[in-house]
């Protein structure tokens, strides 16, 4: 078990819904950006002066720029039906943290200061004045939400605490009190590249190690390419696949299918993150000022297709926004989707048996799926709607043996959150993680327990990471979590592959 | 009296009329940026009519939320929408073949409403959570519907009112013709609170009506690939930048 100096709630045989207790999670905020990186993302560096005309200001110009932001402030009439579907809420019992209670924090003062009833009867209709408090309060709050829509799943008018959450930080923002973690990364990558600051020399590095892996493992030359230009494929991946672990045999995994596939792909150094910490903070510009690198890549390396590795916010801007913040992308093969999930990509070449693939060499695992919040309620794969819950099944289930579903709540559109989304993946904010992370570990553990379930998969690099964290907190193993294309990566045969005795002896032993 | 409550009712039909518009025009012309249908969404118009068709006409995601919630707060709006529907007959002559057919559920539909909004009340005293997000607001809405229906009930079970005198009096009245009311209590306080409703409508929650056709996770298509979807302001930015 890992130190905590909270306490880590305990797994029961389901995650009962809690009592409230307000203000328990008040005391957590994660660390305040230094000046240097809000002003690297044309933020002011610290707190103005004039923030409380400020903070104004901006919500007025969001609410008017946003229509989501608009109508959800106007319409929501407090039914309730939210109050028990945020992992955060059920894991803290903070009424704060009920997508409800998070998304009220904002609508008071909306209401105080743009509305006719909070102007003139703010105590009938719970409006409240703007002060030095409710932007500490936003700032604790707003950054205990992972944006994974799951609430925006049950609102019988679609409300989505993630666009509200968003609004917030952006107005956070804008007043000078930007969050660390985040603010950090977007400089880092528009400085370096990627998230985690790993230079153009490192990259060749690490992707000159995989291949020579690769070739020990079995005696086939699969390559992976860095800025090749003319190569078919842009490949854009989370930076934790190019070295944290599982991630990294996810990527390992993509070269062998992209080498199978026989098709020329490439990596960009002036691209080398998928993840687009924009959306965290709820900036069009950051956002967008992202989104540009991979155009730039696309049309320096003059490639016909962009691909994106197993990232989950990471493919809701590729899918959703990267045309409209970065498009049109009319300079590349328009018999393919821009861009396209490697999921997708995969998928297709199993249906076209391209790919020779022994599923035993799985079977040491009995699998479980963990839909990605993002993925789930915010993108599709394929042409038809739930591609996006089927393709990485169909995957899975072609490279594995052994799959079970978790609880049928707890997964698809309903899916929870690893609890580290959104910009929460820093160690200031452990705490709202881990208890986060409840609703996920008891659908788990009960696999676990029934259905004799080894390890869980996932295609998110957040996911990934925050479960390696998590898994050990809850009393599992840190090693249950695995990439798909890990598992893709196991069982493939590579062509001209030299096969191991070992390996002929466990298959025997699994055929018996 | 009478003069006074045709005047409520021209005051409280323009209110809500050019409130509701002013509001919708709002949502219309604010631009939803970026797709952000949630998904499992809809990929043509087609599929996001059938959406909105089912959201608006079952509450299909309250449905998936919670139950009670569901019951409640169905029985109750489509308790509403027969009593309205029901109620076109005081406004028109000769009246429809529709609202004809529909009047002997009237009573049944005026019930369900008042059964529903007790139970959403219960509810919102009971549960922690929901008494939590409540404002003195949200408990006088219901307060208020219930006290329109009761009263309504009251005049179709117990005391009945002179209902052909209230027809002419509302014929008259869109006809801009100011006639005479019969002066019963459950009769004034129901019209006084129908107007009252109607006035607050455009300034309260109770926008969640125009609200939910214009909310962007459940009326766009799922087609951000094919199409790009620039808003006004993002396009000038664009083309700022290329200057």
């Amino acid at each position: 078990m890992a130190k905590a100096n909270f306490e880590v709630p305990e797994l029961q045989e389901y995650v009962e819904v809690p009592a409230i207790a307000e203000g328990v999670m008040a005391h957590l905020s994660p660390f305040v950006a230094k000046p240097d990186h809000n002003t690297d993302l044309n933020f002011p560096g610290e707190l103005v002066d004039d923030w409380h005309d400020k903070t104004l200001e901006k919500l007025d110009d969001l609410r008017k720029r946003f229509r989501s932001l608009q109508v959800y402030l106007d319409a929501c009439v407090k039914c309730g039906a939210c109050t028990d579907k945020c992992h955060y809420f059920l894991g803290t019992s903070d009424p704060k943290n009920m997508p409800v209670g998070r998304q009220d924090l904002l609508r008071k003062v909306y209401r105080r200061y743009f509305t006719f009833a909070g102007k003139y009867f703010p105590k009938l209709v719970g409006a409240e004045d703007l002060t030095r408090e409710t932007l500490d309060e936003w700032y604790s709050y707003y950054h205990q939400c992972s944006q994974c829509r799951r609430c925006s799943v049950f609102c019988p008018y679609g409300i989505d605490t993630a666009e509200i959450s968003m609004a917030a930080r952006e107005i956070l923002d804008s007043i000078g009190y930007g969050q660390k973690y985040c603010n950090e990364i977007i400089a880092k990558v528009f400085k370096i590249g990627n998230n985690l600051g790993l230079p153009g020399p490192a990259l060749a590095d690490t992707l000159e190690g995989l291949e020579e892996d690769v070739f020990d493992d079995t005696g086939v030359e699969v390559k992976y390419p860095l800025d090749q230009k003319g190569a078919d494929i842009l490949l854009v991946t989370p930076s934790a696949d190019f070295f944290a672990e599982p991630h990294v045999d996810g990527l390992i995994g993509y070269g062998k299918v992209f080498h199978e596939a026989g098709i020329s792909w490439t990596l960009s150094s002036h691209a080398s993150e998928a993840a687009n910490f924009g959306m965290f903070i709820g900036s069009y510009e950051n956002m967008r000022r992202i989104s540009l690198r991979i155009r730039k890549a696309a049309l320096d390396l003059g490639v016909k297709r962009i691909v994106f590795g197993e990232c989950g916010h990471a493919w809701r801007v590729a899918y959703a926004f990267l045309n409209t913040l970065a498009g049109p992308f009319d300079f590349l093969d328009p018999d393919y989707p821009v861009p396209q999930h490697i999921m997708e990509f995969t998928y297709d070449q199993l249906q076209k048996g391209n790919l020779n693939i022994d599923k035993s060499a799985n079977d040491d695992m009995t699998l479980t799926f963990h839909d990605s919040c993002n993925v789930a309620r915010a993108t599709r794969m394929g042409p038809k709607p739930g591609g996006q819950l089927e393709y990485p099944r169909a995957v899975i289930k072609a490279v594995c043996n052994n799959y079970v579903e978790m609880h049928h709540d707890t997964i698809g559109e309903k899916t929870f959150c690893c609890g580290g989304g959104g910009g929460l993946l820093t160690d200031d904010l452990m705490e709202v993680r881990v208890k986060g992370a409840l609703p996920r570990m008891t659908a788990l553990k009960n696999v676990m327990e029934e259905e004799g379930v080894t390890h869980l998969a996932a295609i998110c690099a957040i996911c990934k990471s925050q479960f390696t964290k998590m898994l050990p907190y809850y009393g599992m193993d840190m090693d249950q979590i695995v990439s798909v294309h890990q598992l893709v990566s196991s069982a493939i045969i590579l062509t001209g592959q030299k096969t191991g005795e070992d390996e002929e002896e466990e298959t025997e032993e699994v055929e018996v | 009296m009478s003069s006074f409550i045709a005047l409520l009712f021209v005051v409280a039909t323009l209110v809500l009329v050019v409130g509701v518009a002013r509001k919708v025009i709002q949502y219309a012309r604010t631009p939803a940026p970026l797709k952000i249908p949630t998904t499992p969404a809809p990929v043509s118009e087609a599929g996001v009519v059938l959406r909105l068709f089912r959201e608006v006409v079952f509450f299909e995601s309250l449905f998936k939320s919670t139950k009670w919630t569901w019951i409640f707060g169905w029985m109750f709006h489509l308790g509403l929408f027969v009593v309205l529907l029901r109620h076109l007959r005081y406004f028109i002559d000769p009246v429809w073949l529709p609202i004809e057919l529909i009047q002997p559920f009237g009573l049944y539909a005026g019930l369900a409403m008042v059964v529903g909004l007790v139970g959403l009340f219960l509810r919102r005293v009971f549960v922690d959570r929901v008494r939590y997000i409540s404002s003195p607001s949200d408990y006088l809405w219901l307060m208020l519907l219930l006290v329109i229906g009761f009263s309504g009930l009251m005049m179709t079970l117990v005391v009945h009112t002179d209902i052909v005198m209230v027809k002419q009096f509302f014929t008259g009245l869109v006809g801009f013709s100011i006639g005479e009311l019969p002066v019963d209590l459950p009769l004034i306080v129901h019209l006084v609170l129908v107007a009252v409703l109607m006035i607050l409508f455009p300034f309260s929650k109770l926008l969640h009506v125009p609200g939910i056709f214009f909310s962007p996770s459940r009326n766009q298509v799922d087609n951000p690939r094919e199409k790009r979807h620039l808003a006004p302001w993002a396009k000038s930015m664009e083309e700022q930048e290329q200057n």
